[in-house]
């Protein structure tokens, strides 16, 4: 048995909402390996890996680096005891030069100045030590995401750290950038660093990583190693229904079509291709559930949809009108709603009280004015009879909205959009970081939709979720459909992750079957 | 108690301790410099109260104000920190000058035109700034200070060329024709019936920025413009209309001020008429409701600060001190933060506790 | 039309323009400094103000210019703190807080003069000194460039010392690497442990040295008295020059250069009879067209670049 640099023991955390994010974890990594940690979307590796670089503090559980209890109070002195850490967000200045961002902190000095040549020449040592090609002069602006991230690695590497966590580091990167990275992550092995890959990408996990510790719901699985277990294997371990949700529901009745996807085509800012020849539709009565890891083009999908982003190739029709032509508003009129994944950006006005919140797709129809004026009474009408039908826990209709719990937010979004007698509800992540009461109760009232004839688009992270409410399954993985189910409720848990993972693919025939 | 009235009582609260801490400021200074400190301050607080004549002062002190601070309101509400509204009252006025000096109209019929063109000119003003963010993401911190010189020359320029009145023995324009001026609504205080105009203004803005489908919208963009688009509100239109009507109220209230107040126009310079109707926007936190009180408190410091001016050695610029001072302390969000925070803190383990027993 | 470039064309017009353009150069500095540490306010106009009228009565009380030069300095140093702990510890808004401290400066040299001198206008009766200027040898004998070069205030020299400094500090030294850092990426500049707060209140003060000699400029050395709201949208100028020169040290200078030029011209243009109010209002009206060609500009680039950027991708795809 090889000796762990480092472990973490019995690590809980509670997040002061309440929420557990991590259960008596346990977590060991072995000199010189590359470890992989996997999970879905919340089964609390980001927790796990923060407490090890010290941006969250554990409330219970210990750290052993060397086999010696330590205390990591901030990043700063996770960064002494050799632990470094890539973000999914880089931490970079963008107008400075890729030498200024490594020696940031621990600038060389010449003469009292800022030694620009000296720190050219630690980037290109460091560069060519560890086998990670960047030009030290190049601004990091001008960079692709692949040398920006291997510029982040560099500057763990040049700050001593022994340990690198990287935070699903090729969720950004195009296929040739991601085998760029594996050879180099391979090369730092072979010199005796210690890599923590974080990924839901498990035939990478295969290639790379040397064993692999499955988090889910808060609870270690299981380590194994890699060579040991097929991706099956892991994909088993990490998904799985947390609970059973109990959705009253009918069989769907389907009629005609709503919404038309056609041939969608998105390469992002970065010049990544997002969504590859997407194509679906939806008739009324039915939910039609996305799942899928999350950034696998699924947030994409309803920005495009609901008329938020129109820079993308092929078609979208609702009720039989091409959607691109349309503003929002008119999308809106056309019966499109939308609950954005991105609650308090697109959502909510935080300011503004909850009856303004839940006005805005319908303040200017004429049934709201009185005179030149709002209908003042008809507005406090609308949102008493909304915030009681959405049991909506407030001081009542005036009260700013910042004030409410996410749950009871999110009830007021919901009240909005759900009432506009809309054709189209897009709900993204509809239940995302609420409790499980409000949680059912959208849940429960997407059925109700669907009852009424609407037809719904849920995109949802949660596995529980997307597979009980939807009527139909479409799993997208790496901005492609991988699989169309006609029937959700005859999916097994364990196809959906096949699907989600990207261990297996319908054939196109299959997947046709989803526009027609 | 629940925790929005908390929030309340505690913007109330800060705003009142702001002005109490700039009146002990003003009063400290006062005690420095003046050799009759208690004559001093009795003159600054009671002086405006002394006659029927500066009664009348603090009114039609507080006319432009009413005019630029509604217009502030919106045009600060739609988050524009546009300040062309110093530079949009000022070529209110000359415009209004100069439909009232060379345009020949029954009355009534000429005051009406004589507003119209102030407004349209202050929209200009305002305009500026706006198509400049609108259309080239310039912030309007900077290009509306310039505008605001801009419009000092360019209203110098058509006084002195076009209606200056060369044997007035000063600089000034033409006497304004009797059917534009705006009367005297009460004899022997000054006031006009601008202030009419005024608080209609302040109602009409009140209605439109608060209660109508516009406002409804202005507010929203200011607040959360990401939002606003999600919801399907053209953003830029919405910018550009407020501040239009903005800068027209401050415009609007150019053309009242000369007309009301003057025979000729006078103005050798800005008349910081546009930054007082900011800070008093300020201070109502660009709610028309707030408005007159704000202005109110201003007009009255100011007639104070003139009466201590008169009778001592303290300058009038006092007035403005202890204003800025308050703005500073009103806009400092954590002032006060750590007491309304515990008492919210407070507030919500009661309601907890409540909750538990019941 | 002859007449206006007889007069442009000659060596004391562009002596003129340096004359000018000197607070602006500081100015635009002074905000260059402040925009890269992420911390750009429109307070310049209200700390030059104090600074020019705390240089007056400092070097008028002390009979000293360089007491009165260190008086400015506190002086704009004053405003710039309050800015900073209003901004920085209370979390005001830095825009609101400066449209105040501005009328806080303009309304307190007023009120301050009028105790001092009983005069709202200028301080014109009190012994003030001035900074000298500064012929420089050698140079002042050779014909023209000597007529445009030499014989400045010495904080005109300073301003173009200051330009040089501003980049050194910014560019080449570690403090301006972490004040850049701390402008682009605060959390990257934590993550590096580096003292965010403390950087931007350095970041405020080193900025407030420079716009204060602006000030001390001003009143000490363009004029020799401080007069009422002397600066006349001079800070904010300032902000628009370094806007157009992209937070660079040179093409800031450059801009400052060109607003001077404008004004400088006005000045020309005055004594030929032109309606001095069109030509006084130049400057703004060319800081405007300024402020557009910017926002222009940098569409354009940033088209450019997310273009480039496709295109990039698109080539390795296709390769691939």
């Amino acid at each position: 048995m090889e000796a762990n640099i480092l472990s973490m023991e019995n690590i809980t955390k509670v997040y002061p909402n309440g929420f557990v994010a991590n259960k008596n974890v346990n977590f060991s990594i072995h000199e010189g390996e590359i470890h992989a940690l996997v999970g879905e979307n919340g089964a609390g590796k980001s927790t796990l890996m923060k407490m090890l670089f010290g941006s969250e503090k554990p409330d219970e559980g210990r750290i052993l680096l060397h086999g010696k209890e330590v205390q990591i109070d901030n990043p700063t002195v996770a960064i002494g005891y050799g632990i470094g850490m890539v973000h999914q967000h880089f931490m970079l200045v963008p107008s400075l030069s890729v030498a200024d961002n490594l020696v940031i902190g621990m600038e060389p000095k010449k003469g009292g100045l800022y030694d620009v040549e000296r720190a050219e020449e630690i980037a290109r040592e460091a560069s060519e030590k560890y086998n990670l090609k960047v030009d030290p002069k190049a601004r990091v602006v001008d960079l692709s995401v692949g040398l920006k991230q291997k510029v982040e690695i560099l500057k763990a590497l040049v700050r001593g750290a022994k340990i690198l966590i990287l935070d699903e580091p090729t969720a950004v990167l195009t296929p040739q950038e991601t085998k760029e990275l594996f050879i180099e992550l391979k090369h730092l092995k072979t010199q005796g660093y210690t890599v923590v890959f974080i990924s839901h990408k498990l035939h990478e996990v295969k290639e790379l990583c040397d064993r692999v510790t499955v988090l889910r719901a808060g609870r270690t699985i299981g380590v194994e190693s890699v060579e040991n277990v097929s991706e099956q294997d892991i994909s088993r371990m990490m998904v799985g229904r947390d609970v059973r949700l109990d959705i009253d529901k009918e069989k769907a009745q389907a009629k005609d079509t709503v919404l038309r996807v056609s041939h969608i085509n998105k390469v992002n800012a970065l010049g990544k291709q997002v969504l590859k020849d997407v194509s679906f539709q939806i008739p009324r009565g039915v939910i039609l559930g996305i799942a899928g890891v999350e950034g696998n083009g699924q947030s994409e999908i309803s920005e495009i949809i609901s008329g938020m982003d129109r820079s993308f190739e092929g078609e979208v029709e609702v009720n039989g009108k091409n959607a691109r032509e349309m503003t929002v508003r008119q999308l809106r009129e056309n019966g499109v709603s939308h609950i954005s994944e991105d609650r308090m950006t697109y959502g909510i006005v935080g300011d503004g009280s909850i009856a303004e919140n839940m006005i805005s797709d319908r303040y200017y129809k004429k049934e709201f004015q009185k005179g030149l004026l709002l209908d003042e009474k008809k507005i406090a009408g609308l949102a008493d009879d909304l915030i009681e039908k959405f049991n909506v826990k407030c001081d009542g209709k005036d009260q700013p909205i910042r004030m409410l719990s996410g749950g009871n937010m999110q009830k007021v979004v919901a009240a909005r959009e759900f009432t506009s007698g809309a054709d189209l509800i897009i709900a993204n992540q509809p239940t995302r970081g609420i409790d499980i009461g409000a949680s059912m109760f959208l849940r429960n009232k997407l059925v109700e939709l669907r009852d009424g004839g609407a037809a719904v688009l849920l995109i949802s992270a949660d596995l529980s979720e997307v597979m009980e409410v939807s009527d139909r399954l479409i799993v997208m993985s790496n901005g492609r459909i991988s699989a169309y189910f006609e029937d959700a409720s005859e999916v097994t848990e364990e196809d959906m992750g096949l699907y989600m993972l990207g261990l297996k693919q319908m054939e196109p025939e299959e997947i046709r079957r989803a526009s027609c | 108690m629940n925790t929005k009235n908390i929030e309340k009582q505690f913007q109330v609260l800060r705003t009142l301790l702001a002005i109490g801490i700039a009146i002990a400021v003003a009063f400290i200074i006062i005690c420095f410099i003046s050799e009759n400190p208690l004559e001093t301050i009795s003159e600054f607080v009671l002086g405006p109260l002394g006659s029927k004549r500066k009664i009348g002062n603090i009114i039609t002190n507080l006319t432009p104000m009413l005019f630029v601070g509604t217009g502030v309101c919106l045009i600060f509400s739609a988050n524009q920190t546009n300040m062309a509204v110093e530079g949009g009252f000022f070529v209110g006025a000359m415009l209004a000058s100069v439909v009232s000096t060379c345009v020949s109209l029954p009355t009534g019929l000429h005051t009406a035109l004589c507003l119209l063109a102030g407004g349209l000119a202050g929209a200009a003003a305002c305009a500026i700034p706006a198509f400049l963010f609108v259309r080239y993401q310039a912030k309007p911190v900077v290009s509306s200070i310039m505008v605001n010189n801009m419009c000092l020359y360019v209203g110098l320029f058509v006084i002195n060329h076009l209606i200056r009145d060369p044997g007035a023995g000063f600089l000034a324009s033409w006497r304004f024709a009797e059917t534009s001026r705006i009367e005297e609504m009460i004899p022997g205080t000054g006031i006009h019936y601008g202030i009419l105009i005024g608080i209609a203004v302040l109602i009409g803005g009140y209605l439109y920025l608060n209660k109508s489908k516009a406002g409804y919208e202005i507010r929203t963009v200011g607040r959360n413009v990401d939002f606003a688009r999600y919801s399907g509100i053209q953003v830029n239109k919405v910018i550009t209309k407020a501040q239009l009507i903005g800068g027209f109220l401050a415009g609007m209230g150019g053309a009242v001020e000369v007309l009301g107040m003057y025979k000729r126009f006078q103005y050798q310079a800005l008349t910081n008429h546009g930054f007082d109707g900011i800070m008093i926007g300020i201070m109502a936190a660009y709610n028309p409701k707030a408005l007159p009180l704000a202005a109110l408190f201003l007009a009255y410091i100011r007639v104070g600060a003139d009466c201590m001016q008169r009778s001592s050695d303290v300058p009038v610029e006092l007035a403005n001190i202890m204003i800025s001072v308050i703005v500073i302390m009103i806009v400092a969000e954590r002032f006060l933060y750590k007491m309304k925070h515990k008492r919210i803190v407070a507030a919500a383990q009661k309601e907890l506790e409540g909750k538990e027993a019941a | 039309m002859d007449k206006i470039f007889a007069a442009i064309f000659t060596p004391e017009f562009l002596f003129s323009v340096i004359r000018v353009s000197t607070p602006l150069i500081l100015g635009s500095m002074a905000a260059l400094i402040c925009n890269r540490g992420g911390m750009l306010h429109i307070a310049f106009e209200g700390i030059m103000l104090s600074a020019a009228f705390f240089g007056m009565l400092t070097s008028a009380v002390t009979q000293s210019v360089l007491l009165g030069i260190l008086g400015a300095v506190a002086g704009g140093l004053l405003i710039s703190l309050l800015l900073g702990y209003f901004n920085l510890v209370l979390n005001s808004d830095r825009t609101l807080t400066g449209i105040a401290l501005n009328t806080f400066a303009s309304a307190g040299t007023v009120f301050a003069l009028y105790l001092l001198v009983q005069d709202k206008g200028t301080s014109s009766s009190l012994p003030s000194l001035v900074v000298p200027n500064i012929d420089i040898p050698l140079l002042k004998d050779i014909p023209v460039l000597g007529t445009i070069l030499s014989g400045h205030n010495a904080l005109t020299y300073a301003a173009f010392l200051i330009v040089f400094l501003t980049y050194l500090i910014i560019f080449r030294t570690p403090l301006g690497l972490r004040i850049r850092t701390v402008g682009e990426n605060p959390n990257a500049a934590a993550s590096v442990g580096i003292n965010v707060l403390k950087i931007r209140f350095i970041t405020l003060a080193i900025s407030a040295v420079v716009a204060s000699l602006a000030g001390a400029y001003m009143s000490m050395g363009y004029l020799s008295w401080f007069s009422r709201d002397m600066m006349a949208g001079r800070g904010f100028m300032s902000i628009a020059a370094q806007n157009l020169g992209a937070a660079l040290p040179l093409p800031s200078l450059l801009a400052s250069l060109a607003f001077g030029a404008v004004t400088a011209l006005a000045n020309v243009l005055q004594t030929l009879n032109m309606p001095s109010e069109i030509i006084q209002a130049m400057p703004y009206v060319a800081t405007l067209i300024g402020l557009g060609f910017f926002g222009y500009g940098a569409q354009k680039s940033s088209q450019k670049r997310s273009k480039a950027v496709l295109e990039k991708a698109r080539a390795a795809e296709e390769k691939a």
